[in-house]
């Protein structure tokens, strides 16, 4: 199996949209608020989300920014759960292939633009390339304070205490802290962020990434940013310092220790196997071994 | 601390206006100091014109029928109702720098900080001041996590601490307190206000929703820790039973204005005013 | 915190230890009518260290009404009480409460008739609860109301009972244990043996005797004759003055 080429206008482009769909205008709107949450790292900036041609959850906020930032020399991956061909993931890369005739891949190497929903690829990335996640429920404390107004004042004035009270009942109920994914985090030292659905496992990279990160929440019509380099911290105890998950077996398919599985269900007799979640990774680990072979 | 000088008139426009001159009255050991104190709902009076001061240590209780306004006073102390004339001041701590402070012009970091690090407040209803939806340690550990501590060990320990000083069984402290009969649940609330070790609380009817043998209880129980604790207090309540035994002075409020205050027995032994005496002598005996 | 301007100025190194100048009460009851019931005016009186002062009047004469205006429990309608506290003299009716609870606290004591009961708090820690209060530790204070409880004869059992259910005679003798625990250098005392027997008067005579003898200046109301002459030096006459509105 060979690493499949960057497909060019592998779908004909759509007449009569705008590149990347969004009209100019929107555009310019949406890269100012990027801007700024650039300029405040972790803070929800506001924006006038469009409606876009898919409903909400569907990763409506992640689209936009894409849509934003997007030109035509990009190469575009989109990954959901970790892999390139979910309906989501082949869905929003058809629809950027479409309306701006970029190049799509599925190799996180190639890419210049990621969209992702619920994971961080494995391969460390580069300072050339844009990571955008798609955000369900951009705002942290909202399991703790309810009311919009509060939470603003919480985060103007740096009350983050309430966050350790769900880590807190986490240990005591289980030992440690269980919260797996969507695991809150502390930027640049000053805000408290929602790193998405991602699980834990991912936290550290975002730490002092190379790469741009910028997260679209279409619904709540938030955009927020960690610039490259920046400091992500994961919250934790003293006593019970931040971990990641970890499994007792490699990869089924590539033998990798050191990537996120997932459980494959294989059958209806109880048969299982856990295999790497990105799969690209995944699938780039197993052509080296073939080569190597050879 | 000095009292700032006030800004010379320049005719100018200037864009805030100067700040008033702390007044001169203020008790130099004093905790609380509250002048002219005036909450309006439309045209209808809150309160009017209160003015105290409350010393470390001191238990204030306020007495009144419902409507005297003696819970408006209190929102008003605690910052949940705005004030629409007089003033709020308090005395920063020494390690803080000390000295009085205008609670409606400092800044609202610092007031928030201030209120969340010195002053508790005990709801009548428990649920207007736990959180019902995580355990009991989580409750009173919140405080300590909001203030900084992150050591997950050392929360849990000063929260079964806490559990033992308000008679809650240990084991309990990762049920959740809805579970709690009314007076657990009350003796939760004054658990996770007392926990960061304030300098001043506020109660509002403590005892408000209990049954007579839990009021007794309860009453102990908050006697016992604003003794140990040298807390300063301020408690409202319409129970003149509850007044004698937990309030060093009471002043009592009817329609929004205090109409007497005293030392605690005195305004109960020898109520001067006609409405402290019809208060009085409207207590069953028992 | 200064003395109030309007107390007097002067301190003489010996004196009394508590007086009245010029006291006068009135109760006005508004909620029947406004009637006016004076109890007494133009009042003076003064006690000195080691010495005790019974207040002598038939019923209604306003023994009480004076006592507890002294403990600044009533407040007069004029003139001043002043007490030696902490070597400077203080007047009482003019006093901020916070300063009246010290002199409370550390100078002026009083034994009323009835125990204010306290839910849940067993009568050993009623008794040693002043003694804390005054600065003492709670260890030192439940070492002293033991002695104290042994000599008024409360059975041991009891102690660590609250008082709720004692009898009216076990109910005094712990509320005089309250008060006898501190060495006020005042001491008030209302009808102190009222609902005692024989043994335990003469335990409280006995008190009283070993309190002047330290040097304290106490004022009482002594139903008792026999008590009356035991324990006072000195007497002051109450008459009836009450008029109608």
């Amino acid at each position: 199996m060979t690493m499949p080429a960057p497909t060019r206008a592998s779908t004909p482009t759509s007449e009569g949209y705008n590149f990347a769909y969004l009209d100019e205008q929107t555009k310019r709107m949406i890269r100012r608020a990027i801007l700024k949450a650039v300029a405040i790292p972790g803070y929800q900036v506001p924006f006038a989300g469009r409606e876009m041609p898919l409903p909400y959850g569907w990763g409506t906020g992640g689209i936009q920014v894409t849509a934003a930032v997007i030109g035509p020399k990009d190469v575009l991956k989109v990954i959901d759960q970790g892999a390139d061909d979910t309906t989501n993931a082949v869905s929003i890369r058809r629809f950027f292939a479409r309306t701006a005739g970029v190049a799509t891949t599925e190799a996180t190497r190639e890419a210049t633009l990621i969209q992702t929903r619920h994971r961080i690829p494995e391969l460390p990335l580069n300072e050339r390339q844009i990571l955008v996640y798609q955000v369900p429920i951009p705002e942290p404390l909202r399991w703790m304070e309810p009311r919009e107004t509060e939470t603003r004042k919480m985060h103007a004035l740096e009350e983050y205490g309430v966050m350790h009270v769900k880590l807190y009942e986490d240990i005591a109920r289980f030992g440690r802290i269980a919260t797996s994914y969507n695991y809150p985090v502390r930027v640049d030292g000053r805000y408290l962020m929602s790193p998405s659905p991602t699980p834990k496992f991912d936290n550290p990279k975002m730490d002092r990434m190379a790469a741009l990160q910028l997260f679209g929440a279409g619904r709540e019509k938030r955009i927020y940013a960690v610039p490259p380099y920046t400091e992500v911290k994961s919250l934790d105890f003293d006593d019970h310092p931040f971990e990641v998950q970890s499994w007792d077996q490699p990869c089924a398919l590539c033998g990798a220790t050191d990537s996120y599985l997932d459980e494959v269900i294989t059958d209806d007799r109880g048969g299982r196997m856990f295999v790497c979640s990105d799969t690209d990774h995944c699938r780039r680990r197993r052509d080296a071994q073939e080569e190597a072979a050879q | 601390m000095t009292t700032p000088a006030s800004l010379p008139a320049t005719g100018q426009a200037t864009a805030e206006p100067p700040r008033a001159p702390l007044p001169a009255d203020l008790p130099e050991d004093g905790l609380l100091a509250v002048r002219d104190l005036t909450v309006r709902y439309g045209r209808r009076l809150g309160c009017a014109e209160v003015t105290f001061d409350l010393w470390p240590g001191e238990v204030l209780g306020i007495v009144g029928e419902s409507g005297s306004g003696k819970t408006t006073l209190l929102n008003a102390l605690t910052g949940r109702v705005a004030i629409d004339g007089g003033r709020r001041l308090y005395a920063v701590p020494a390690d803080d720098g000390g000295g009085w402070v205008d609670l409606d012009t400092l800044s609202e970091p610092k007031r928030r900080l201030l209120m969340r690090r010195d002053w508790g407040i005990v709801h009548q209803h428990p649920r207007d001041g736990l959180r019902l939806a995580v355990s009991a340690g989580a409750n009173i550990g919140e405080p300590l996590m909001a203030l900084g501590a992150r050591h997950y060990g050392d929360i849990r320990s000063q929260a079964l601490g806490w559990l033992d000083k308000v008679e809650i069984a240990p084991e309990r402290i990762d049920d959740l307190p809805r579970t709690f009969s009314g007076g657990m649940q009350q003796r939760l609330q004054i658990a996770r206000n007392l926990v960061t070790g304030p300098r001043l609380v506020f109660m509002d009817e403590p005892t408000g929703g209990l049954d007579v043998s839990v009021q007794a209880r309860l009453l102990d129980l908050v006697r016992g820790l604003v003794d140990e604790m040298g807390l300063a207090a301020v408690i409202v309540t319409h129970d003149l039973a509850v007044a004698r035994l937990l309030a060093h002075r009471l002043m009592v409020m009817k329609e929004g204005r205090v109409v007497e205050s005293g030392l605690t027995d005195q305004v109960l032994d020898d109520p001067h005013h006609p409405y402290t005496q019809l208060l009085v002598s409207s207590v069953l005996q028992v | 915190m200064s003395i109030p301007p309007n107390g007097p100025p002067t301190d003489p190194p010996t004196g009394p230890s508590l007086s009245a100048r010029g006291l006068a009460k009135t109760f006005v009851l508004h909620t029947q009518g406004g009637v006016r019931l004076p109890v007494f005016s133009g009042l003076d009186l003064e006690v000195h260290p080691g010495s005790c002062l019974a207040l002598n009047g038939p019923s209604g004469a306003g023994k009480s009404t004076l006592l507890r205006a002294l403990y600044a429990n009533y407040r007069p309608d004029a003139g001043q009480v002043l007490i030696r506290h902490d070597g400077a003299l203080l007047d009482l009716t003019a006093a901020p409460p916070r300063r009246v609870l010290e002199v409370r606290r550390r100078t002026l004591g009083y034994v009323s008739q009835f125990l204010r009961v306290i839910p849940r708090v067993p009568a050993l820690d009623i008794v040693a609860e002043p003694f804390a209060r005054a600065g003492g530790t709670l260890a030192e204070g439940r070492d002293r109301a033991a002695t104290l409880l042994r000599r008024l004869n409360v059975p041991e059992r009891l102690w660590h009972v609250a008082p709720a259910t004692f009898s009216g005679g076990e109910q005094q003798r712990v509320n005089i244990a309250r008060s006898f625990i501190v060495d006020y250098p005042v001491l008030l005392l209302d009808e102190p043996t009222a609902s005692l027997d024989a043994a335990n008067r003469a335990v409280v005579v006995e008190l009283i005797h070993q309190a002047r003898a330290r040097g304290a200046a106490l004022v009482g109301i002594f139903h008792d004759r026999e008590v009356r002459d035991a324990v006072a030096d000195t007497t002051f006459e109450l008459t009836a003055q009450r008029t109608a509105a």
